[in-house]
């Protein structure tokens, strides 16, 4: 068994309405320090061992998990190793 | 002449569609979400609400029903499929239709009648002058559509982009005129043939004059009429 970890962010330029509402709501309450807050998608996903594991989590992504016309993500295995997309 | 509702689960307007059609005397049934034959319809409806709980992304995991497989085809082959709020997200989600769909800016849940202008478009499903002016309830909490420059640009350029979201005279706001923010005011967009039409409004709520009124008629019987050939 594997354990991968995606995170799922809306991609640069694309509007993020929860983000956007979370960086005016921390001004309100005084934290004048935030510049930009940005609110994505966190995924944990296990799966049997397997040939070509990140490719397929990639796929599962491209597939459902994420839009990419909107969305871009960043896959993390156990080992720290990064695939980003 | 038939039309084909289909049926997810979650689906929550797929009734007031078939009574729509029933008061304008189109002939309609329900078309499950797992069935994999809709031969014998002669336009296909993708309905309002919360298909598989919108979970993921609204539209994501309907796009995958079994049915979805058969509505591709049928478009391709020149059918006529309408979306309408719900049922634009999964045209969407399904690369249908280009863009995506975002929350609401404001994040708010946005329920009210709001004034539409019908843009020069190539839509099958559309035959209003542009500049027409319709009321028609949006009902959604993603309805803030976004594309890229380019995919915008090319659908300004084809007539493709059909209904925007407007003041009460036609005009439109210099700060933007969508509630939702949708980019330019989209409300509603179609592919570059006309025959996939997707839009946020609720056309279907809006046929009976004893109701509510009349502007959503032509949305259900322009195809009719162009299928008919008259």
């Amino acid at each position: 068994m594997a354990r991968y970890e995606i995170f799922v962010t809306y991609k640069q330029g694309i509007f993020d309405p929860p983000g956007a509402t979370a960086e005016r709501a921390l001004a309100n309450l005084g934290y004048d320090e935030v510049e930009s807050v940005k609110i994505g998608k966190y995924i944990r996903i296990e799966v049997a061992d397997g040939p070509n594991e990140m490719a397929r989590v990639a796929e599962m992504c491209d597939k459902l998990l994420a839009n990419p016309v909107i969305e871009e993500y960043r896959i993390v295995d156990a080992e720290g190793s990064v695939s980003v997309r | 002449m038939r039309f084909g509702v289909v049926r997810f689960p979650g689906s929550n307007c797929e009734q007031d569609i078939v009574i729509a059609c029933r008061y304008l005397g189109i002939d309609v049934d329900y078309v499950w979400h797992g069935d994999t034959d809709i031969a014998g319809f002669d336009a296909i409806v993708l309905p309002g609400g919360f298909s598989y709980g919108d979970y993921i992304r609204t539209g994501a995991v309907a796009r995958f029903s079994p049915v979805m497989g058969e509505v591709v085809r049928f478009a391709e082959r020149g059918g006529p499929v309408l979306g309408v709020c719900n049922g634009f997200q999964i045209l969407t989600e399904a690369h249908m239709l280009p863009g995506a769909m975002l929350r609401n800016r404001g994040l708010k849940f946005i329920c009210e009648t709001v004034p539409l202008r019908v843009e020069r478009n190539v839509c099958q499903w559309v035959d209003l002058a542009e500049g027409t002016v319709v009321r028609i309830p949006i009902n959604h909490n993603e309805g803030n559509f976004t594309a890229d420059a380019e995919t915008l640009a090319r659908l300004d350029a084809n007539g493709q982009i059909v209904l925007r979201y407007c003041e009460p005279d036609g005009t439109r706001a210099p700060g933007g005129s969508a509630a939702n923010g949708s980019t330019d005011d989209i409300a509603g967009i179609c592919n570059e043939r006309g025959n996939v039409f997707g839009l946020m409004p609720h056309p279907e709520r809006v046929v009976d004059p004893e109701a509510s009124g009349t502007d959503g008629q032509p949305f259900f019987t322009t195809i009719v009429a162009r299928l008919a050939g008259v």
